[in-house]
């Protein structure tokens, strides 16, 4: 049509298309009255929503949200923020409920991305034995059902295996294990302590990024290779020594008790928080080591080939020129497998551990009966955290692709 | 399916159709049919028996019931609803009436839409402790991890519990009571906290039984009973009449037994309870039968058969009666159904 169009001379111009028959101004209206169509929709559903419960007298809104809450929330590890019995607000217990949904979906991704790497290249591996186990885990964990993974972790392995507290395995006085959790000493830090362990980790973060950048000049330069991981550490670990050194005195460990029933203060990893990271890390895990084994079976053979013929060894080989070529075939599923996680992390529930799902879309729902906004909310913070995830991870998708020069 | 039913609700809050409001009796006997929703298997109120059939002490309220007003007690049908969804189904009227070991509280009166009735048993929140805590009375509990159902208010006494007399504790939630026995029973907490009734059923549901006590104190007021929606009043009266009912009839003397007798008592009482005098039922709605407390004794019997037949001493949950609240009035309980004239 368009090249038909300019192909004619300019004498011969078509006459002026009449406004009812313009593109442009068509996709004006049919847009607009799919936006009006929309608007009414959402307006009339509101307000009949509202109609009906108020007809059948259930009180709506969020007036709620300042109440103090009357019942407890389990399990204050990681308090970002904490929970006060008697003292904290409905509003709060969402906030927590997310922030425990947040840890346990942060800490899960990270173990199953490692995991699932690992995995997956195992399922490669030229080793018989080896290929084979991790082909069997993967088959294990990918069919069947994550709740009754989580139940049978939970409830039948690490629950029975752990004694009860007045039978606690203890090491020294420092570290206890029971049934409720590993209990560890609690640093505390007073004066000038503080100042210096900050100072420390600030100090040894920068030491790397700069031995970082040297490693990278100089292999670029020289081609020598620089063990990156091994120094890091070792970097870390000179700077809290130094700084154990200069502020020993300011340092004190907070021990956990034997109290009434059970142990207190310290700080304390929970089972159950254990058992839910293990259950979904082991879950997603083998989700991931497939993504990744396909991911290494699309690049080229020619390429390993090549590196091989290079000389590089089998390690070397999958580091620097498998691996990086698989990133972008491997990420864009992986994302999925991170979302699913978060969400599948609303299963927790069946073991106790307090999200978002259990203490807000459960306990809070039937305390105050607010089950509209309620639910609401909680799908909209699946919601926000899916699209947050997707949107860092896409963008490191963009970078990691192949890029025409 | 919890969630699938949650949504089925709000869908309903939603649709646009204006909701069902009077007219519940009507509409139970144009269906033929009434649908009552109950506990998820709880052994005592709610469950089904090796035949199938719904059994329990709120099983037969509904039972009662559909005798009353169909004539007929097993025109029911059950829906099975945890506890969070319980409230919503009878909102969004997929259920006529809510039996379903529901405590009546100031909040879920006055702010979720709906109508408490009468009870049919009083129940308190009590402890399962571990035997080898060593622990006799829950004042002892401090620092306890406890486990509990989740949505029930069985949280909030809990909390009130601990703080007043302040002691600290550590709740672990689960969302079933299958999972909170599990939980108990593996060791994820040192106590479990329920009603007490629930509690005589749990522990005897432990692989060893002798490993777990009940502690002596009773931490909350627990009265239980039917439930209907705001807004029908006809359809409140006939639920609340046909409760009571059940409970003069103990007090009268009247059972499924002598039921049909009793038409010929020179009591007063027992001729307007049966249908035999004052056309009783006809008050509540001219839709009723003259005898619809009669069909109820009848056909499912007096409270204290119902009580007897269902957690009564010879049953498993073997709740002795005498002495605890649910007994009559006349004998020390706090059992007390207005006069029917």
């Amino acid at each position: 049509m368009d090249d038909s169009q300019q192909q004619q001379p300019a004498a011969l111009q078509p006459p002026k298309i009449p406004w009812r028959r313009d593109p442009a101004v068509r996709a004006l209206f049919f847009q607009g009255a799919l936006i009006a169509a929309l608007l009414w929709a959402i307006v009339t559903v509101a307000g009949n929503t509202a109609r009906n419960m108020e007809e059948r007298g259930i009180k709506i809104g969020l007036h709620f949200f300042d109440d103090v809450a009357p019942f407890s929330i389990p399990l204050d590890f990681f308090p970002f923020w904490s929970f006060t019995l008697g003292e904290s607000l409905y509003w709060e217990v969402f906030v927590i409920g997310v922030q425990n949904t947040i840890i346990i979906s942060v800490f899960g991704i990270i173990g199953a991305t490692a995991l699932g790497f690992f995995v997956g290249v195992l399922r490669l591996s030229p080793n018989w034995l080896v290929a084979k186990f991790a082909a069997a885990y993967i088959e294990a964990f990918r069919n069947t059902p994550l709740l009754l993974q989580l139940l049978f972790w939970n409830f039948a392995v690490f629950l029975p295996l752990a004694p009860p507290p007045r039978q606690s395995w203890t090491l020294g006085e420092s570290f206890i294990l029971n049934k409720a959790g590993l209990y560890l000493p609690n640093p505390v830090l007073t004066g000038i302590g503080t100042v210096i362990f900050t100072v420390s980790a600030v100090a040894a973060i920068a030491a790397i990024i700069a031995m970082r950048k040297w490693a990278k000049k100089r292999q670029e330069e020289t081609g020598k290779p620089f063990p990156l991981f091994f120094a890091s550490l070792a970097v870390l670990i000179a700077a809290a020594v130094l700084a154990l050194l200069f502020a020993g005195e300011q340092v004190s460990f907070e021990y956990a008790e034997l109290k009434g029933l059970n142990y207190r203060g310290g700080a304390r990893l929970p089972l159950i928080a254990f058992a839910l990271w293990f259950g979904l890390t082991a879950y997603t895990a083998a989700f991931i080591a497939e993504n990744v084994r396909g991911g290494i079976v699309a690049v080229a053979k020619g390429q390993s080939e090549a590196a091989r013929s290079l000389g590089l060894h089998h390690g070397a080989t999958l580091k620097l020129v498998v691996i990086p070529q698989a990133m972008r075939v491997i990420i864009p599923p992986t994302i999925s497998q991170f979302l699913n996680l978060t969400k599948n992390s609303s299963l927790a529930v069946a073991i106790g551990y307090p999200e978002v799902v259990n203490v807000w879309a459960g306990i809070s729902l039937n305390q105050t009966g607010q089950s509209l906004v309620i639910m609401a909310m909680t799908i909209g913070v699946y919601w926000v955290l899916s699209l947050l995830t997707s949107a860092a991870l896409n963008y490191y998708n963009t970078r990691v692709q192949l890029r025409g020069r | 399916m919890k969630k699938t039913i949650g949504f089925m609700v709000l869908a309903g809050a939603l649709s646009l159709a204006p909701a069902a409001q009077a007219g519940t009796l009507e509409d139970v006997q144009k269906r033929g049919q009434l649908i009552c929703g109950v506990a998820v298997g709880l052994p005592g109120f709610a469950a089904p028996d090796d035949s199938g059939k719904m059994r329990g002490i709120d099983a037969d309220v509904c039972y009662a019931l559909a005798a009353a007003v169909i004539g007929d007690r097993d025109k029911v049908k059950f829906v099975p609803l945890t506890a969070k969804e319980r409230f919503d189904a009878l909102n969004g009227g997929e259920v006529d009436v809510l039996s379903r070991n529901t405590t009546h509280t100031l909040t879920r009166d006055a702010s979720l839409g709906l109508n408490f009735t009468y009870y049919n048993f009083i129940d308190g929140q009590g402890f399962l402790a571990k035997k080898d805590l060593g622990v006799r009375s829950a004042k002892e509990l401090d620092g306890a991890r406890v486990c509990v159902q989740s949505g029930t208010t069985t949280e909030i006494n809990l909390a009130d519990f601990f703080r007043s007399n302040g002691m600290q504790y550590e709740q672990i939630a689960y969302d079933t009571s299958p999972q909170t026995r599990e939980g108990f029973e593996g060791g994820a907490c040192d106590v479990l906290t329920s009603d007490k009734s629930q509690l005589a059923a749990i522990r005897s549901e432990l692989a060893n039984p002798a490993s777990a006590v009940v502690l002596p104190e009773t931490i909350s007021k627990e009265p239980l009973g039917p439930v209907v929606r705001q807004g029908d009043d006809v359809w409140f009266n006939t639920v609340k009449w046909t409760l009571w009912a059940i409970i003069n009839a103990e007090e009268l003397g009247v059972s499924s037994k002598n039921v049909d007798e009793m038409r010929n008592s020179n009591d007063p009482s027992v001729k307007r309870l049966v249908g035999a005098e004052g056309d009783m039922c006809k008050l509540i709605s001219d839709k009723l039968d003259t005898v619809c407390f009669a069909q109820a004794i009848k056909q499912v019997g007096n409270y204290g058969e119902i009580y007897e037949a269902n957690v009564g001493e010879n049953t498993p949950l073997g709740l002795i009666r005498a002495g605890s609240p649910n007994d009559l009035w006349s004998r020390g309980g706090i059992l007390y159904a207005p006069p029917i004239r």
